[in-house]
């Protein structure tokens, strides 16, 4: 083990701050452009991903606001617009397009799990140093490329671009679709780099089975985003020529099949929403383990669940077409598949919460994330088996319901574990502490503001509001004026977290190497980590074995003590020490 | 990892933070130990370096199988469905250009395939030599692997632009028959007429059988599965009664679809051709081996236009592919130039070897499946 030494935590002053670390190694723009590091990269990758998460979101406010009258507040027929709600139909495929493919897919893979990959796992850079920076400018293409489309006729058919009306549309679906395609490109390289150093550079005592379950979650993500991507890729340019050359492939004018096309679509945007909510996952163990002081519970079942969900996530992109022309032994076949994946996803859960029981949890903003993860993705997961289940989809596919169960995986699962994710390594990151009220305050705020948000919006669903429309029957008016006021609450919850982050950057304590007493091997370099990881070869244990991790004032944060390492076993929580910071 | 090595510091001393500008190059810092030119800082042997590299070239192959993958299933999807234009439309491509380039492709694997192992040798001399008898050899040739490499990777080269010149002449070809994707499609030539320059079509208008005429039998039989009256003239005789000509047009009515088994098969020739054209020209179907006999074709069915659809669709994704490739191998070509490559290093050349072969082998499946059609669909 790297053994924080007197001397070390001498050297950087009182707490173990290291001065030469990835931040200030090299200055200058040129230097940040150009990096190879790949914790520079994760952090150019945070800054374009919580961009883009901030410009979907004010599209998911006026998409909101647009629905608090059944009329229509912002957008109604009484506007000179030839066709009034176009505008809100580009309002919500901007918001899904934006949050899906530039927010949700890169968010924990590229930009977390670019930084803290490499140092998880013991490893000095990923694989492909180079091929990860084009990586980055692939997604700030794809981004520019989709800014250019909403410059040249915002898109307007919802993020899922179905035939035929996407090939019909007067909007820039081509352009949207190309920067859609160098995003899946991004995704793929991001992906073989992730495959290809977890194979290859794992340190010696770096076992599949001793790395921490993120890489797990990272390793299965990694698999869906080389096999299933491609196909969107290709997806992307046929209907691109299909608008170009009507080649007549998925316009049935001439002779094409629609439903083919969301086929090939959900070939790849089902497992995609594996993409997202994995790394989630891996996230909850890091973070449930940490702040419980408990060895995770069921260590290969978490790991093994993560692969089963990545390959049983292929074949269930089905259930997207229940209602649209399959056939009923088919339709079965991919109701059933659904069910299963029900199972490694509840072994998570149950994994997590066995974890937490006995465990000494500490109510830190990350651990704060986690538990509203946990309700969140119950919620969004049990309804999900309402969906797969053929004869209540009938009547609840393209409702509300819909909504609401995918912005809970998607928002109350990814979004939440990113956050998690993000407040948990912000001081590996940042070399920074930031303000713990103000950080469970947003993570207060944004719970409650979601579940205001997306509640009624089960309860909507159910009674028959469709989706994507800019007016209703005014019967479901109090229902769209609570989910508003969520959104707007939840607003507020993001801007406390902005403010906790950024305040931090300015006032805020310096981190120590260990802040939360994690076993993890990124925890065991220095708070920014050094340019180069590691300046010797870290030796590898147990990532979950917390027992001769020791609160030390001097350092304001958690040291080793192999002593100690014998007197607990691993089956019982390790008694926090008492807090002083 | 290397343990001891990385003890010694690896940058300047810089224990102040501040103040020290260091050089912008990342990743160029020395460790104080001896890493091959070659060996990126990051790994620690030269075959951790290669092991990851390859498996990083397999699993990008394997996107790139995945993107062709959605082409081949449409595809399927529309050869199941609709066999008749796949029967109908492949007599339009020339199989024996495509033969030509199956036989360049393969042929350029070859040399692919050999250039790395000649990029493995190196230095090493390479000989040709005659058996003179008794243990004794003459010497014809002699030189370096490298420079044999850098030979074997030309020639790939120039096999992968004889492939792009004869794809451009078949796509030129296409383009100047009309037989384009979607509303483009409106080919003016029966099939078996592809070859025909298009200087010769015009002195046919001057005989009795105009263009004019041609085009309205073809656009006859474009609705042939419409049952109706014999609105222009019928081919031969036993089949003229074949209810298989409808109205001259080629808009069939919404939603329409045509299955297999309604589609009447003419035995000989399109329907609407008549006798007197095809005794003036029975000759051309004989002179040209390239071409199938009107017998073989049947009238054209609806929607023919989706097999051009695909087949550009396909060849023009696997064309770009194989300009990229010639671009790869440009580039490990100069970098064997330079002496980049040997024993201990040459791994570009073996990946982009392995890209090479993909490509080829995307190719292998499109000619039969595009190319060789048989006619039962």
């Amino acid at each position: 083990m790297t053994t924080i030494t007197p001397d070390l935590a001498r050297a950087g002053g009182p707490l173990e701050y290291a001065h030469d670390n990835y931040l200030t190694h090299s200055h200058g723009v040129r230097s940040w452009l150009l990096t190879l590091d790949h914790k520079r990269i994760g952090i150019m990758y945070l800054v374009a991903v919580l961009s883009a998460f901030f410009v979907g979101g004010l599209f998911a406010e006026i998409v909101r606001t647009q629905l608090l009258i059944p009329t229509g507040a912002l957008f109604t027929s009484a506007s000179a617009d030839a066709s009034p709600y176009k505008v809100y139909n580009q309002m919500f495929t901007l918001h899904g397009a934006i949050m899906i493919f530039l927010v949700l897919i890169p968010g924990i893979p590229a930009a977390l799990g670019n930084f803290v990959l490499p140092i998880m796992l013991g490893a000095k850079d990923v694989a492909f140093p180079r091929l990860n920076l084009f990586s980055f400018y692939l997604y700030l293409s794809g981004a520019a490329i989709a800014v250019i489309s909403i410059a040249l006729g915002a898109v307007d058919t919802g993020w899922t671009f179905y035939t035929p009306y996407s090939i019909e549309s007067q909007t820039a679906v081509s352009w949207m679709v190309f920067g859609v395609f160098i995003l899946g490109f991004s995704s793929i390289l991001t992906g073989m780099n992730f495959i290809v150093t977890i194979h290859k550079l794992r340190p010696p005592g770096m076992t599949w089975f001793r790395m921490p379950l993120f890489l797990w979650a990272i390793y299965a993500t990694a698999i869906i985003q080389v096999l299933a991507t491609p196909v969107i890729g290709i997806t992307a340019l046929l209907l691109m020529m299909e608008r170009i050359l009507h080649v007549g492939i998925f316009n049935p004018k001439f002779g094409g099949d629609p439903v083919l096309f969301q086929h090939f679509f959900w070939f790849y945007s089902h497992p995609a929403v594996y993409i997202m909510i994995l790394p989630a996952m891996g996230v909850m163990s890091e973070v449930i383990s940490t702040f419980s002081r408990k060895h995770i519970f069921g260590y290969k079942f978490i790991a093994l669940s993560s692969i089963a969900i990545a390959v049983i996530g292929f074949l269930v992109w089905g259930h997207h077409m229940f209602p649209n022309g399959q056939s009923t032994m088919l339709a079965t076949i991919f109701s059933f598949l659904t069910m299963t994946v029900a199972i490694p996803s509840a072994i998570k859960v149950w994994n997590w919460l066995a974890t937490m029981y006995k465990g000494s949890i500490d109510l830190a903003t990350p651990m704060c994330y986690a538990l509203a993860f946990i309700f969140l993705f119950a919620i969004g997961g049990l309804t999900g088996v309402f969906l797969g289940t053929l004869s209540v989809d009938v009547h609840l596919h393209d409702t509300y319901f819909v909504v609401a169960h995918f912005h809970y995986v998607m928002f109350g699962g990814t979004l939440i574990g990113f956050l998690s994710g993000l407040f948990y390594w912000w001081p590996k990151i940042t070399g920074k502490l930031y303000n713990e009220t103000l950080g469970r305050l947003s993570c207060v705020l944004i719970f409650v503001g979601f579940n205001t948000t997306f509640l009624p919006q089960f309860v909507m669903g159910s009674q028959g509001m469709p989706r994507r429309y800019a007016t209703y029957w005014p019967e479901f008016q109090p229902y769209h004026v609570m989910s508003t006021i969520g959104a707007y609450i939840q607003f507020i919850g993001f801007a406390v977290a902005a403010v906790a982050l950024l305040h931090s950057l300015f006032k805020g304590k310096t981190s120590p190497a260990n802040p939360w007493g994690s076993a993890t091997l990124e925890w065991s370099c220095t708070s920014p980590p050094p340019h180069d990881n590691f300046k010797t070869t870290p030796t590898v244990g147990d990532p979950y074995d917390h027992s001769n991790l020791v609160w030390d004032d001097k350092v304001q944060g958690y040291v080793r003590n192999n002593r100690l390492a014998e007197s607990y076993t691993t089956k019982t929580a390790i008694p926090r020490q008492p807090k002083g910071h | 990892m290397t343990t001891t090595a990385h003890s010694a510091p690896s940058h300047p001393p810089e224990g102040d933070g501040h103040g020290h500008p260091v050089p912008a190059t990342d990743h160029a810092d020395a460790h104080g130990h001896e890493h091959p030119k070659f060996l990126a800082h990051h790994f620690d042997t030269p075959q951790q370096q290669f092991d990851s590299g390859k498996l990083g070239v397999w699993l990008f192959l394997t996107t790139e199988i995945l993107l062709f993958s959605g082409l081949f299933c449409a595809y399927a999807v529309y050869r199941a469905r609709h066999p008749e234009v796949f029967s109908f439309a492949h007599h339009y491509l020339n199989k024996w250009l495509g033969a030509l380039n199956t036989i360049v492709l393969i042929f350029s694997s070859f040399t692919m395939a050999w250039a790395v192992r000649a990029s493995q040798l190196g230095e090493k001399p390479f000989l040709i030599a005659l058996p003179k008898g008794k243990g004794q050899y003459q010497q014809l040739f002699r030189c370096s692997h490298r420079q044999l490499c850098m030979f074997l990777l030309s020639i790939t080269i120039v096999c992968g632009g004889v492939f792009m010149c004869v794809k451009y002449l078949e796509y030129k070809n296409k383009w100047q028959e009309n037989l384009l994707p979607g509303e483009l499609f409106r080919p003016t030539e029966l099939p078996g007429e592809t070859a025909r320059p298009r200087d010769e079509a015009k002195p046919l208008a001057k005989e009795g059988a105009p263009p004019e005429g041609l085009t309205a039998g073809v656009a006859a039989t474009r609705a042939a599965s419409q049952p109706a009256a014999a609105a222009t003239p019928v081919a031969l005789a036993p089949e003229a009664s074949i209810p298989a000509v409808g109205p001259a047009t080629r808009q069939a009515p919404e939603g329409f679809l045509v299955e297999q088994s309604q589609i009447p098969r003419a035995a000989i020739g399109p329907a609407g051709v008549s006798s007197d054209w095809e005794k003036a020209h029975a000759s051309r179907f004989e002179e040209q081996s390239v071409v199938v006999t009107k017998e073989q074709v049947g009238p054209e069915p609806y929607n023919t236009h989706i097999f051009f659809g695909i087949y550009f669709l396909m060849t023009g994704l696997h064309g770009i592919h194989v300009l990229a490739g010639m671009a790869l191998i440009g580039w490990v070509l100069v970098r064997t130039r330079r002496g980049d490559f040997g024993p201990d290093y040459f791994s570009p050349v073996d990946f982009v070897g392995l890209y090479w072969h993909i490509v080829d082998l995307v190719w292998i499946f499109l000619f039969p499946l595009l190319y060789l059609i048989g006619n039962s669909g």
